[in-house]
């Protein structure tokens, strides 16, 4: 009941206004291995969250992205790794939180849901039972009480006869159910904070696209800020209102949506935009992948990391470390960027 | 042929085994490289134990298989003669109503006749009866011993698993070491130790050996658990350790155990049976057992080898009985050896 109640209807302005929900300062992630050098997933990446905003993190496949939201989740493992810089959620650093402080948190003020929703969910627990066990958790609400909520929030993820839906486990769901039972159970606390990682990667197109649309309305109604995780363009296009590009480790471009959809500047993003099908493109026609791939790299210690593939690369890009610079509201990391059209 | 490289390789198909079946927990829950959709299904059906539709769908699907329906119906009759074998045996097993007819020297072992099919036993207690009532004490001896197993190994598998570290360390090492030493030398080892062999001891001495094995079993699909996208999706929304291991570990990785503990009622019959041939098992055969009268019959087995088959057979059958329905089990869960 309390449910509904405090869902806070938001306007844009009111959500685009406030203060940062989350700061991420700095945040690098070193993994140590044995017998080589340390291997930098995540090197020095910061960016903002506001109450209520969508942000993306676009990258093709080993940028970092996961490895960033898992150090903002205190979910990286104990051993083996260095996380270093801040992540600031409502002015606490979460990094430096004890671990029962910060598994307070998870679930209950930031929570996370995952590509594969079959292997995230427990075989064998009944699904309705997994959402009451979070609020049991969080809310030390009674098995009882817990079990009315689960079924409000499976009625209100869009599972068709949620009453029945509660006893089932999840080998007798379809992907799509139970995708929205995660769903269900990353929000049943509320959390300020949303973090999806592809959530949508392990579904048929005509899911995604449902899960898409339920995220977005489920954000908009319960005021969440959510960090949209993916490699896909197309993704971000429907829900992001601010997107950051990574590659190898790095942001290369920040910008509002619609910018960054008009005009990328980033060679990158260009790439990345030039490679998603359009419909007008004929049958025959070739899409431009980018060339290479990321094992091509150079360190970001002394060079463009993204020169080997880079059709705009100049002398300098090889030489020097191109330095993340605002650029008419956007922020770039670039000596060459791509011209504006005009 | 040295005997070292020999014994290693026994050891290590041992653990080989043991790591396999453990991966069969794993790689149901765990994997999220293609075709989970079918195995993470099937780990919930074996591993479930709770809600009808997991034993249903399980049920469902071995039905139909023979291996097991055979495996099935050699235990469920073993088990029904253990419970009413005392009221459908013609004679008291402990009555000796052919001893009349035991003649030390000329007929030690009455033969069979009217009314004894299978004649009598070297003091002149009726086989038939002897046989039908002692299924009992070796159900009871085969299941506490893998209780006691299983009990034993549960927890060194829950530490070791749950933990890690350190203690996961010190428990594998002493792991290790008991699984270097074949089964049967070990039981022998740790009967041998006690003042007077009884029930108890011989128990205890196979349930030790079952220990380790449980362990291994147990620790290896709860390290495969741990790296499960759904202990990862748990963590992330604070559910407390103990609630992992508790709730999320242990649970989806009892399947292997289940099926590891049907194939040990096995072993465990069959060392009883050994223990008691090599004079550790219960010299107090007022209650008969099958391991015991196999022992007993030894001194007659070149003239009189019927008091030695009789047992024998009933071992094997009921041994093999639970053999096959732990196999096909196993194979169920097992995603490698499915279509
Ligand atoms: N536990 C780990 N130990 C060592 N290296 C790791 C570990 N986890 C991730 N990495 C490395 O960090 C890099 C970034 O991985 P990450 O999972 O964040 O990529 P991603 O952007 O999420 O890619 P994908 O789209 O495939 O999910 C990869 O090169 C990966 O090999
Ligand atoms: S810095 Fe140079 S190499 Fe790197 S993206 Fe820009 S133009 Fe390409
Ligand atoms: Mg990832």
């Amino acid at each position: 009941m309390s449910q509904t109640t405090s869902y806070a209807s938001t306007s844009d302005a009111a959500r685009h206004g406030d203060e940062p929900l989350l700061q991420v300062r700095d945040l690098k992630v070193t993994f140590k291995r044995q017998g080589e050098e340390p291997f930098v997933a995540v090197d020095g990446i910061d960016f903002d969250v506001r109450p209520g905003q969508t942000v993306g993190l676009v990258g093709e496949s080993g940028c970092g992205k996961s490895v960033t939201s898992l150090a903002i989740m205190g979910l990286l493992p104990k051993r083996g790794n260095r996380v270093e810089g801040e992540v600031l959620f409502n002015g606490t650093d979460l990094l430096k939180l004890s671990d029962s402080d910060m598994r307070d948190r998870r679930g209950q003020e930031l929570a996370m849901i995952f590509q594969d929703p079959l292997s995230s969910l427990n075989p064998v627990v009944p699904v309705g039972l997994q959402v009451a066990e979070v609020l049991e958790r969080h809310k030390g609400m009674s098995r009882k009480a817990a079990m009315v909520v689960a079924r409000e929030m499976l009625d209100k993820v869009g599972i068709p006869d949620p009453d029945r839906r509660l006893k089932d486990y999840p080998h007798q769901m379809s992907g799509g159910m139970r995708q929205r039972a995660l769903i269900a159970i990353a929000l049943a606390c509320e959390p300020r904070l949303l973090i999806a990682d592809e959530p949508t990667t392990a579904l048929d197109v005509t899911i995604q696209a449902q899960i898409l649309t339920l995220l977005k309305d489920l954000v908009r109604e319960t005021g969440t800020a959510l960090i949209m995780i993916t490699h896909d363009l197309g993704v971000v296009a429907g829900l992001c209102d601010e997107v950051n590009v990574l590659y190898a480790g790095r942001i290369v471009e920040r910008a509002e949506r619609h910018p960054l959809f008009e005009q990328p500047r980033h060679p990158y993003t260009n790439g990345l935009l030039e490679s998603i099908p359009k419909l007008e493109v004929g049958r025959g026609e070739r899409l431009n992948p980018i060339p290479g791939s990321v094992a091509d790299n150079l360190p970001w210690t002394s060079a463009c990391a993204f020169a080997p593939r880079c059709l705009n690369a100049l002398e300098v890009c090889r030489e020097q470390t191109p330095q993340l610079e605002m650029d008419f509201g956007r922020a770039l990391r670039c000596f060459n960027p791509v011209e504006v059209a005009r | 042929m040295t005997p070292s490289p020999d014994r290693r390789r026994f050891g290590d198909s041992k653990k080989d085994r043991i790591d396999a079946l453990a991966q069969t927990a794993g790689s149901t829950a765990g994997g999220a490289q293609g075709g989970t959709v079918m195995t993470v299904a099937d780990a919930g059906r074996v591993s479930g134990g709770e809600g009808q539709s997991l034993i249903a769908s399980a049920w469902k699907r071995l039905r139909r298989n023979p291996v097991f329906l055979t495996g099935a119906a050699i235990t469920f009759v073993f088990i029904v003669l253990a419970i009413i074998g005392p009221w459908i045996a013609p004679y008291d097993p402990v009555a000796q109503p052919l001893l009349s007819q035991v003649r030390r020297q000329t007929n030690p072992v009455p033969g069979p006749q009217p009314g004894f099919p299978l004649g009598g036993d070297d003091v002149g207690r009726d086989l038939l009866s002897r046989l039908l009532v002692g299924g009992r004490q070796t159900l009871i001896v085969g299941v506490l011993a893998t209780l006691g197993g299983l009990f034993g190994g549960l927890t060194l598998g829950t530490l070791a698993g749950a933990i890690g570290g350190w203690v996961d360390s010190l428990v594998m090492r002493i792991v290790d070491v008991m699984l270097s030493i074949p089964g049967l030398i070990l039981a022998v080892s740790i009967a041998a130790i006690a003042a007077s062999p009884s029930q108890t001891t011989v128990i205890i001495a196979i349930a030790v050996v079952q220990i380790p094995i449980f362990a291994r079993l147990l620790r290896g699909s709860m390290l495969a658990q741990r790296a499960s996208d759904h202990v990862l999706a748990a963590r992330a929304l604070g559910v407390k350790p103990h609630a992992i291991v508790f709730r999320h570990m242990l649970p989806n990785s009892l399947g292997p155990v289940i099926v590891q503990a049907t194939l040990v009622l096995a072993t465990a019959i069959i060392e009883a049976a050994g223990l008691s041939f090599l004079g550790l098992g219960n010299p107090d055969d007022r209650q008969p057992e099958w391991g015991q009268m196999l022992g007993q019959a030894q001194n007659y087995v070149s003239d009189y080898p019927h008091l030695a088959i009789y047992p024998a057979l009933c071992i094997i059958v009921v041994a093999l009985g639970f053999t096959l329905m732990g196999e096909s089990l196993r194979e169920a869960l097992d995603p490698k050896s499915r279509r």
